[in-house]
């Protein structure tokens, strides 16, 4: 790929990114985030974290799938790193507009509420990935042992789904389709393996870009 | 039939808006025509007045209304923006957003309200009757929903315990349960929950008749629109938002704690008392703080009250009671 269209490509994912963001700056400014503006930021900012995790999960098997699109593993870091932005800003959201900065509160939530217990752990599972996304941390753990703890993006994923399955009302099937999707994503790794093992192609090739 | 959309409406149908608008203008000044005729004749100026037999209860037309003693002071109203577009009210979308663009459907007339079970006999209320039985009250309450946020709504309506006596119960009856309207052709998004229908919620007899529990037909001295429970619900301010049944067509007397619909789906969560109470969390979140309603961000935070701060009128109802328990 030409290095003027990854640089296009490259700007367009970063304003989609930020897009959201500068969404809610903007409402907050003119006081227009609707009745609850609290819970808006709250839901976008929770929401938007989801998505970039379950968009930067499906790369993978894309590539595998159609070989063609495999240059769009170059866009998976900044995905997940923007899924780590828009993580903290909703852990902040909670630390400030719900707890109040109160230490006593926010030790209460998490330790009774498993909704927001299983939230912290998605966010702190996210921690050292974010951490460790820079092209000298990939070098100094190894490839193997870089590819072995990324695979925790799976397990605060699933931890991001459940955190929104237990704070939705009993009854209120509005996760639904995220679940799936990731659902679908999860199962698509064996699958994909299994069907590899069966008939060689030339991924590894494609990979090579 | 009345109810499900008709296959589509050609633009040459609709009504030019200048003259929707006129048609509600002229249903306000037919109203206060026929409010001052009736103010002659009776000697009095009741909103019921001005509604007849077969007469539509259109939302946003003027209700008459009384000043109360029983009105909360004090507070800022939320804008009847923001009370009439975030709503809960399940049938019609379980968005906040979702029953201000749904409930339009809701046939509101005509409407009656059923009255069965222990008492004298069975009875119906039509609305005429229900909007006459007692002079309109402007009541402003607090309204704490059990999601951590709360509101100030200027409700018209007069105490339950008014329409209660006309029920006339018998000594042995200890709860009033109260249904709303369900029709699944009608609330299709009711089925994205796995809720059962229809909204079903109760009071102890000596809560009902306390004179602060509201028998509520409109807000901002309107008819309530349809997302709010048009056109008759009640509203019981020291307890949190969902006690409040919305679009009512049954109540029934009976001796035993009738069955409620957010304590059946998740009994933890939301008990049958349901008292606004900053010392019993919520399983999943903290009741000490709520988030009002149409402020900035930074400013939405503040603390819940015991009651929802009408202590002074209700807290002798459960004298005895273990509120940790019994929430």
């Amino acid at each position: 790929m030409k290095y003027s269209t990854v640089v296009l490509l490259k700007i367009v994912v970063w304003a989609a990114c930020l897009g959201p963001l500068a969404w809610l700056v903007a409402h907050a400014v003119s006081n227009t985030l609707g009745p609850d503006p609290t819970a808006t930021i709250t839901f976008t900012t929770g929401l938007v974290t989801l998505r970039l995790l379950t968009i930067s999960l499906a790369i993978s098997p894309v590539r595998k799938l159609i070989p063609k699109l495999a240059w769009l593993i170059r866009f998976r870091r900044l995905l997940g790193l923007f899924a780590f932005f828009y993580a903290t800003l909703h852990l902040a959201t909670w630390i400030a507009l719900y707890a109040g900065f109160d230490l006593h509160a926010m030790e209460g939530d998490v330790v009774k509420r498993r909704y927001v217990t299983v939230g912290m752990l998605a966010w702190l599972l996210l921690l050292p990935l974010a951490a460790t996304s820079t092209n000298w941390a990939i070098r100094k753990l190894g490839g193997a042992r870089w590819n072995r703890l990324h695979k925790l993006v799976y397990v605060a994923a699933v931890c991001g789904v459940i955190h929104y399955w237990w704070q939705v009302k009993p009854g209120v099937l509005t996760p639904m389709t995220i679940t799936i999707i990731l659902g679908g994503l999860l199962l698509a790794r064996p699958v994909l393996a299994l069907a590899q093992r069966r008939k060689p192609t030339p991924v590894a090739k494609a990979a090579g870009v | 039939m009345l109810i499900g959309k008709p296959p589509g409406i050609p633009s040459s149908a609709i009504t030019p808006k200048d003259q929707y608008l006129n048609r509600r203008r002229f249903l306000r000044g037919a109203g206060s025509g026929l409010a001052a005729a009736g103010a002659v004749a009776l000697g009095t100026r009741s909103i019921a007045d001005v509604f007849s037999p077969g007469m539509s209860v259109f939302a946003g037309a003027k209700l008459q209304t009384v000043p109360s003693p029983l009105t909360t002071t004090g507070e800022q109203l939320t804008s009847y923006q923001d009370v009439t577009t975030f709503n809960n009210y399940y049938e019609f979308g379980v968005q906040k957003n979702e029953p201000a663009q749904n409930a339009g459907a809701l046939p509101t007339t005509p409407w009656s309200i059923r009255v069965d079970g222990l008492v004298k006999e069975p009875k119906t209320f039509d609305m005429e009757a229900l909007l006459k039985m007692r002079p309109l009250e402007e009541r402003v309450y607090r309204h704490r929903c059990v999601e951590a946020w709360s509101m100030v709504i200027p409700w018209v309506g007069y105490s339950l315990s008014e329409f209660i006596k006309q029920c006339e119960p018998l000594s042995n009856a200890r709860y009033v349960q109260f249904l709303s309207y369900y029709d699944s052709r009608v609330e299709r998004w009711a089925s994205q929950t796995t809720i059962e229908w229809p909204y079903s919620e109760g009071l102890r007899m000596d809560e009902a008749m306390n004179p602060l529990a509201l028998l509520t037909f409109g807000l901002y001295g309107e008819v309530l629109p349809n997302q709010n429970g048009a056109p008759v619900r009640i509203v019981v301010p020291w307890k949190y938002g969902f006690k409040s049944a919305k679009s009512i067509v049954r109540v029934r007397f009976v001796d035993r704690q009738p069955p409620t619909t957010w304590n059946e789906q998740a009994p933890n969560e939301y008990g049958f008392y349901s008292n606004v109470n900053p010392n019993v969390d919520h399983p999943r979140w903290s009741q000490k703080v709520e988030r009002r309603i149409g402020l900035p961000f930074y400013a939405q935070r503040r603390t819940t009250l015991m009651f929802n701060g009408y202590g002074d009128q209700v807290a002798s109802l459960y004298d005895g009671m273990n509120l940790k328990r019994d929430f």
